[in-house]
């Protein structure tokens, strides 16, 4: 057998160009053929590669949802925790070693339905960690339930005769929230999205990035709207860059035009960076920075 | 107060409430992270953590809800930091949803509640003793849990330290049962020396790298852990995991993993057990009390003693897993045991459950707001001993 070839499934293929920061062992993955998750995972691989961040200081939280199963397929340490509750685990992480990049690859219900106070307070504190938001419009791995980021007039499976409630802007949102990295992509976006996923981990402070991804099997079937291949065409001749538009104008409509782009990128200062300047101003030479976790080789 | 020249324990004698004993308890067990947010009675340990943290080199976040408190917990034990959180019913209520993440992925932390009464928002501030049952059985699905109970501040310092060790050594959850009258009950609590105080470390893996399974159990059934950041490329899940933490959706592995979440506590709970005893042999009656209800059972065991009825009592520092070999082995020699709790029948309903009709059961309830009077518990002491 040809060493560059390992069976997955009932096949073989060639072995997968970043199969080092795959969990190969957990092949095949759950997602649908055509699902944008692959092309996410692919791009944050390309992405903190390029960033030539330490591969061990970087650690990934997920949610719960089809994108919370991201956590699991990255070999990189990695956390598959609670409903909406990936951005407070991550938020424990960042403080407790200040050293880690923690990386949070969750869905739109699990960041922004369920968890959507966390993320408001992650993004008010510039708590320094990066966040990609994997934006389908629905609830997938349950069977296609509407969200807060539904388009009106779509179908699905709790909204029988259509939604109706008006959806989440989510760059809007967590730019009025305090983030100081905001950018949308779709799942066509790869070159983009992987620059943009490079710029964040490399961001000090709150850094979002929102990826539409296509999802044939539920959102697309519903809808009528074809294959994973109709979807990213829809990307292609809809989508429109605009670079560091008003995020109040990003708003997504059933069919309509997307607004892509790089919205939001300045420095100010983050959580710790706060904290530690008020300590040192109120209690001068009695502060004692944050002593960092505990090191194995000293505690026995 | 001079912590770079005394360093961090507060070593002495002081005169403390028992929510400021519990944060110095905390101190002492080497605890550097504490994640919280406000609520009546409980805030007092977590304003104290906020004072003492940047000046010792721990860190405070208040975070946005308990929901958030309990995940941050167990992020920052998963960094490798010593963590608690603190809180009172409403905020135990959301944070059970985490406490079942802590339970499958084995996070060691520690979760203090001091009890207010409920339910709902209930009294904010008077005591009660009604979230016993809520700290064993709370979140979804089968697990064991430990918890412990005080019922002075000089325990809430001294049984906070046993509860971060207890939390290391089983990689669990440990639930602090205090309630408001400890909590706000103030008197002189002893900090012993730093070099004396016992903190128990971290079950650190400290084999090869590339070997390391993440749920691989030691003899006693409990596995070693890592620090995120240290490349042993981890996956940490709360589905249902093999060793590798890998999920697996199946009854199998539901199997392996879930019978090993409470055996691990089920066959050391020998190890586990706090209680104390006073005049067991040849009593007639036995008090069976914990927390704020073991204290003012005194008085009620003094008073029948008085009346010459022999009383024994058993208090119970460990609460969960609860002792059922001693109240079995009790039930066959002895007429009743009494049980006062600031509730409408939680532990009692184990005591009666383990004593399997050896001997006569009493509860003596109280729905909170205050504690017993202790006539009420002499009564029910000379009831049993007919």
């Amino acid at each position: 057998m040809n060493p560059n070839q390992l069976v997955i499934g009932r096949g073989t293929a060639d072995a997968h160009p970043m199969e080092d920061f795959l969990r190969m062992d957990r092949m095949p993955h759950i997602w649908c053929s055509t699902c944008g998750l692959g092309t996410c995972l692919t791009a944050f691989i390309a992405a903190a590669r390029e960033s030539a961040i330490p591969r061990e200081d970087i650690v990934v939280v997920s949610g719960i949802g089809c994108t919370g199963r991201a956590a699991g397929y990255l070999k990189y340490d990695s956390f598959h925790t609670t409903h909406g509750r990936a951005i407070p685990f991550a938020t424990g992480l960042k403080i407790a070693n200040p050293r880690l990049k923690v990386c949070i690859i969750s869905g739109d219900g699990d960041l922004v339905s369920i968890g959507g106070n966390h993320l408001i307070h992650a993004a008010r504190r510039n708590m320094d960690l990066t966040v990609i938001c994997v934006n389908n419009f629905n609830y997938a791995m349950t069977g296609g339930q509407a969200g807060p980021t539904t388009p009106q007039t779509a179908q699905a499976t709790t909204t029988p005769y259509g939604a109706f409630e008006r959806p989440f802007n989510i760059p809007f949102l967590v730019d009025s929230c305090g983030a100081t990295y905001v950018a949308r992509w779709t799942a066509l976006h790869v070159r983009q999205l992987t620059i943009s996923i490079k710029e964040a981990l490399l961001h000090r402070g709150f850094s979002f990035i929102e990826v539409i991804s296509p999802c044939p099997t539920v959102y697309g079937r519903r809808n009528r709207l074809g294959s994973g291949l109709d979807l990213m065409k829809f990307y292609h001749d809809h989508s429109i860059t605009k670079n560091f538009a008003s995020t109040r104008e990003c708003d997504i409509r059933y069919q309509q035009d997307i607004i892509v782009g790089k919205f939001v990128q300045k420095e100010e200062p983050t959580y710790l960076d706060s904290m530690n300047e008020q300590m040192k101003k109120a209690l001068g030479a009695k502060f004692v920075p944050y002593i960092g976790p505990m090191d194995p080789a000293k505690d026995v | 107060m001079n912590e770079k020249k005394r360093g961090p324990v507060l070593t002495g004698a002081h005169y403390l409430d028992g929510d400021h004993a519990c944060a110095e308890g905390a101190i002492a067990a080497g605890c550097r992270f504490m994640a919280g947010y406000p609520i009546t009675p409980s805030t007092e340990v977590a304003e104290r953590l906020a004072e003492r943290f940047p000046k010792i080199g721990g860190t405070f976040i208040q975070m946005e809800d308990e929901l958030g408190s309990i995940a941050a917990v167990l992020g920052a034990a998963w960094a490798g930091a010593r963590a608690m959180t603190v809180t009172s019913g409403p905020g135990f209520s959301l944070m059970m949803e985490n406490i079942g993440l802590g339970v499958m992925t084995e996070t060691p932390c520690v979760v203090v509640n001091v009890q207010r009464g409920g339910p709902s928002t209930g009294l904010p501030t008077l005591t009660g003793q009604q979230d016993m049952m809520q700290a064993r059985w709370g979140s979804h699905g089968d697990y064991e849990i430990i918890a412990l109970s005080p019922s002075s501040p000089q325990e809430c310092f001294d049984l906070t330290i046993a509860c971060f060790n207890l939390s290391e050594k089983y990689r669990v959850p440990v639930m602090f049962m205090m309630d408001e009258c400890v909590g706000h009950m103030t008197e002189k609590v002893v900090v012993p020396p730093a070099d004396k105080i016992d903190a128990w470390p971290r079950r650190w893996y400290r084999g090869p790298r590339d070997k390391y399974l993440p749920y691989e159990p030691d003899k006693d059934g409990v596995p070693p852990m890592i620090r995120a950041g240290d490349d042993h490329r981890v996956h940490i899940s709360g589905l249902t995991h093999d060793q590798r933490g890998y999920p697996i959706i199946n009854a199998e592995c539901q199997q392996l993993c879930v019978s090993r979440l409470a055996d691990k506590i089920r066959d050391n709970a020998d190890d586990l057990m706090m209680i104390r005893e006073e005049q067991l042999r040849g009593a007639d009656v036995v008090v069976v009390a914990y927390g704020i209800s073991s204290r003012v059972a005194t008085k009620a065991i003094a008073d029948a003693r008085k009346k010459g009825i022999k009383v024994g009592f058993l208090r119970l520092i460990t609460v969960w897993p609860f002792p059922e070999k001693k109240i079995r082995d009790l039930a066959g020699k002895v007429g009743c045991l009494v049980m006062p709790e600031i509730n409408l029948g939680q532990m009692y309903r184990e005591m009666e459950r383990a004593a399997a009709g050896r001997c006569r059961t009493m509860l003596v309830p109280h729905c909170g707001g205050w504690v017993h009077n202790p006539d009420d518990i002499l009564k029910a002491i000379i009831e049993g001993s007919k």
